[in-house]
Parts: C-alpha cells; structure tokens; sequence
C-alpha cells in the first residue's frame, strides 16, 4: 500500500494566542509547534495499515514554513518512510482553497492507494483541506473517522463516521480522502531508535515551480478568503461566588439564581 | 437571479434550528443587498417543510429531490447543490456548521473554486456588498474578521446558538421551486451502510443549549449519572473535559477544548473541572458559565458567571433536585 498522510504544524494547544500589535497577524513569538493533533490520528492509522498489509510506504505531505520540518522529522521518527514539504514563501499565507490547490497539485504526480489527513487543523478550525483535496484530485472523502477497516481485496475500505448523536458505517472505494478523528487509534511516540532513523529519511522540499502554479494561484495572492483583523475575545469576568453554609444551601441559592437573575433554566 | 441562499438541513423531516438562525439574520442581509432570500432543501421527500423555512422570512424555498437523495452523503449532495448554484448563480450560500454542513461547504468550495469561512459566529456585508464574517479561531483564543475575494457566491457556515431566531410568520408563502436533482446512485461512490445511534434524540454538543460537563473531579465513569440527571432535568446534554475523555471515561464525541468541540449553549455547568485553557478556549463562549468545584483556586472560577466552591457529589444531587421543583412551578 502507498499511503499519504497530510500532516500540519500548529501551535501547541496549551499556547496563548495573541494577534500582532496591529492585528493583521498572530504573534507566534515564543510559541512551541507540535504535529495537529488530528493528524497524528492519520500517520499512526498510516503506520497501523502498512503494518498490517505487511508492504508499502508511509510518504507525509507537508505544506508550511521553514519550521514545519521538526513536525515532518517527528512523524518520520514515529515511522514514517519519508516526506514531502511544500516549502516555498509562495505558498504560505493563503486560505484552505489554497492549501488543497498546492497539496493536489504535489499529490497528483505521486503513487498512492489512499490518503489519510485529520478532519481539522486545530489552529484555523476550518475543516475544509480534505474536502477540497478529495474533489480536486477526483476522489471520494469522509471527515471524522472513528474506524477504518480494509477490504480483502484492498480496493474499498468500511470506516466508521462520526455524526450527531451518533456514527454512520459508509463503504468507501479507494483511493479514497479520509480524515482522522480522536478515538481512531492511540498515536505512539518516536522511539529512539526511531529518531537517528528520522534524520537519514528522504525529505523532498517541492518549490512553487515544481507543481507548475503560478503565484498568483497559491498563497495570499490566490486565496479566495483573507483574514484582515484579528481581535481577542471579549474577556471574561469572574463572577459571584455563591454563598451558603451548606452544600445543599449552596445547590438551592445557584438554582435560585440561574432561574431568576440569569434565567437560565 | 441573484440571491442570498441559505441551506436548509434538516433531520427527521424537520429543519434544524440553525437555518432559521441563519435565515433571521440573512433576512437583513438580503434586505440591506435588495434581493432575494432563499431557502434550499435537498433530500427526497422534502416539500412538506416548505412553510417552516417560509416562516423565517425565504421569499423563496428551492426544494432539490431525486430519491438517491434520501440519506446525506457528501458527493450527492454536493452534486445536487452545486448543479442548482451554476444555474441559479447566487452571490451568497450560509450553511449552519453542523457536522454535514461543514461536510458539504468543504465540499462545494472545492468543486466550484469558492471561498468559504467556517463556523462563524458574525456574518455582515462589506461596503462593496460582499459577504464579511467574524469567526473563532484556535477554538476561541482569537477572531478573526474574514473578507472574500471577487468570487460569487461567497459562502460561509454558521455557528449553531449564536444568531437570535425571529419569531416565525406562519402567514408567509414562500414561492416554490421543485428542482429534479441529477444526481445517480454511482456519483454518490460510496455506501452508507448503517446508521449506529448512541445519542438517541439529543442534539449534537455543538447545538445544545445547556451543558453539563464533568472533569477529573467526577473520580470515576458511574459517577457521571449524577450530571445525566441533572442534564435530564435541564433538558441539556452532557459533556466531558479531556482529561475525563482521556481516562476512558467518556466517549471522545464528549469532548469540549480545542482538541474537542467548541460549544455555546446558554448555560453551562462546569463540574470538577478545574479549567485547563484548552478547555477555556472550547466553552468559553457560552453564555452562563457555572463552576462547581472544590479548589477556590481553579482557573475555571476567574471564567464563571456562578461558582460553587465545595464538593460537587453533594452539589449536584440537590441542584438536581431544586431545578426539578423549580421546573414544576
């Protein structure tokens, strides 16, 4: 099986994001990186199906800056085979169409049999990439999978979706775009062994040209949104702390207050 | 014909709150650009919920059928609508972000080239008459304001519980278009084979409207009852923080933070959870917040609306009981 996995970098989730003094950006000063956490479902559901089928490779696709590399190098510890990093200022600043359009684009000339990617990005939230990834490159796509199983002919694959109030079993033909989810599997750390191994693995960095876009097709230029301000969130006030001697006294004061001053029952 | 569309999904033949959310306030939209307001249902059988979308104010419901269209899936719905919006050419489509209406936005901006923002919380006209929306990012630690390119339509998904609902006018008429989707099974290209309900009839986290959520501090899986109850009396769900997902004693779909759902209900009640920022992020919206914890020191505290500083299992038991009187009055 030839299998990509499209891995993101994103801020550590313990980060407080601040935008720039002049809210055209975020400041990512000081801020530790880590692999999406939706991702790293995908490279160790990757891991798991080359494992089991006994063959293939495990190729990590990577859109973002210079930095993005200490996230490819950890999958490739996890046990990845080797990585592709999209890595040109051209690409970066751009929107999800933008993202996808790139990614295909490197994608489209590649071996595979099925490409696994996290249903969001937990920085921008947009939940977009896969979609437009899948419909560009002509493939069917499922977001929030809980479980993947392969056929025996390895031409379709039965995975478990996450919807309101419950899951939906779907068939898919592969290849096929299908986004992990918490609950698809418990991702393993790199070994040490698995680090030394990391650092001799194939790392292709693919420039603009090498996907035959232009600039103005990627990146901010071609974006079809833009964000132009960002603001923090209204801030919070501690509220009342609610009186009482009792427990039960306290129980009756909040319900009292949720339904009269808050009304909120 | 122009138009601002809205995506009218709808389950168990009714549609879902979030549309009329979204109508309500495309109405002033629609208003504000002098043209139409649309509703769109897709599915197989769906003209007898018509009048519901004509009530919040769509002059006109595109009602989109063929019979493969009975259950969603991404590529027949996407095929179905993304026929009608290259005929009909409108210049916005909101959709509630739900679960599948993230899923067909995604979709549809991919097939068409469109922008599309996700799971805003404001949506508004730019001074050019171009859609402008405010949106949460990193879960809620930052916003962003998003604008679009010289694109049509512009297309953005809306968060459920943040949008007021107009009362609804029963006397409208909306005028109706049946559009006979093209959509075969084989575009579909791939089986829906089963449908597993573990919620039975309660929203999803994401559109309820109160939460109550347990952390480290329920100690244990059979201690949740006592949030299942009090959630009962409420009419709420209940939700859980990552350290109580983690410990295996919640199903992931439970989970409020960055790494889970963001929530906004109107009301939610905060047990044993100490209010790491991740979960901050994830709830930080709604709009009551009630802790119920033993430390006076956890940060969920500098958050909450009401704090109850004590122990959470003798709490919550006679809060239950208070909110059950109360009900009955």
């Amino acid at each position: 099986m030839e299998i990509i996995v499209c891995l993101k970098q994103v801020p550590d989730t313990e980060a407080e994001i601040r935008p720039t003094s002049d809210n055209t950006e975020i400041n990512y000063e000081g801020i530790k990186f880590v692999i999406n956490v939706y991702d790293e479902y995908a490279v160790e559901e990757a891991l798991r199906l080359k494992e089991k089928v006994g063959e293939g490779t495990v190729t990590i696709v990577t859109l973002g800056p210079e930095r993005a590399v200490e996230s490819i190098r950890t999958a490739l510890a996890m046990g990845a085979d080797k990585a592709v990093h999209l890595d040109d200022p051209a690409f970066l600043e751009g929107d999800p169409y933008t993202t996808a359009k790139a990614l295909a684009k490197a994608i489209e000339g590649m071996n595979y049999d099925l490409i696994f990617c996290g249903m969001r990005a937990i920085d921008d939230d947009s939940f977009q990439v896969g979609h437009i990834l899948a419909e560009l490159l002509g493939l069917p796509s499922v977001m929030g999978i809980l479980k993947f199983e392969l056929s025996d002919d390895k031409k379709k694959a039965t995975v478990h979706r996450q919807v309101e109030g419950g899951t939906e079993v779907l068939e898919v033909p592969l290849p096929a775009v299908l986004g992990a989810t918490k609950g698809l599997n418990e991702p393993r750390y790199p070994s040490l062994p698995g680090i030394m191994k990391a650092k001799k693995k194939e790392l292709k960095p693919v420039k603009l040209g090498d996907v035959g876009l232009s600039e103005d097709q990627v990146g901010k230029q071609g974006a079809l949104t833009q964000v132009v301000k960002f603001s923090l969130p209204p801030v919070r006030q501690a509220g009342k702390i609610i009186e009482g001697e009792t427990p039960e006294e306290k129980a009756a004061n909040l319900a009292k207050l949720l339904r009269e001053e808050a009304k909120a029952i | 014909m122009a138009g601002i569309w809205v995506y009218a999904e709808h389950k168990d033949g009714k549609v879902k709150k979030v549309a009329f959310e979204i109508l309500t306030e495309a109405k002033k939209l629609a208003e504000k650009k002098g043209e139409p307001l649309c509703g769109v249902l897709i599915g197989s059988d769906v003209e007898g919920m018509v009048p519901s979308v004509g009530a919040y104010g769509a002059e006109k419901v595109y009602c989109v059928e063929t019979e493969c269209l009975d259950k969603y899936t991404t590529n027949g719905f996407t095929k179905a609508l993304c026929d009608l919006i290259e005929q009909e050419k409108p210049t916005i489509v909101l959709f509630g972000a739900s679960v599948n209406g993230k899923d067909l936005s995604a979709r549809v901006a991919g097939k068409l080239g469109l922008g599309l923002a996700t799971d805003c919380t404001g949506i508004d006209l730019d001074d050019a008459g171009k859609l402008q929306v405010h949106r949460p990012m990193f879960a809620g630690k930052v916003y962003a304001d998003v604008t679009f390119a010289d694109k049509t339509p512009q297309m953005a998904s809306v968060r459920p519980n943040v949008l007021p609902v107009a009362e609804p006018d029963e006397s409208r008429t909306p005028e109706v278009a049946k559009v006979v989707a093209d959509v075969k099974p084989e575009d579909i290209g791939l089986e829906v084979t089963e449908v597993i309900k573990t919620g039975g009839e309660k929203p999803d986290l994401t559109e309820a409207e109160i939460i109550v959520s347990g952390g480290r501090g329920m100690k244990g899986p059979e201690n949740y009852q006592i949030l299942e109850e009090l959630a009962d009396v409420l009419d709420g769900i209940v939700g859980a923080s990552r350290a109580a997902v983690d410990a295996g004693w919640r199903a992931q779909s439970d989970q409020v933070g960055q790494s889970g759902k963001v929530v906004t209900p109107n009301l939610y009640i905060a047990c044993g959870i100490s209010g790491a920022i991740q979960h901050l992020a994830g709830m930080g919206t709604s709009k009551v917040i009630v802790a119920i914890n033993k430390d006076p020191e956890a940060p969920i505290f500098k958050k909450a609306d009401y704090g109850v500083v004590d122990d959470l299992f003798k709490v919550v038991p006679v809060l239950t009981e208070e909110c059950k009187k109360l009900k009955a009055e």
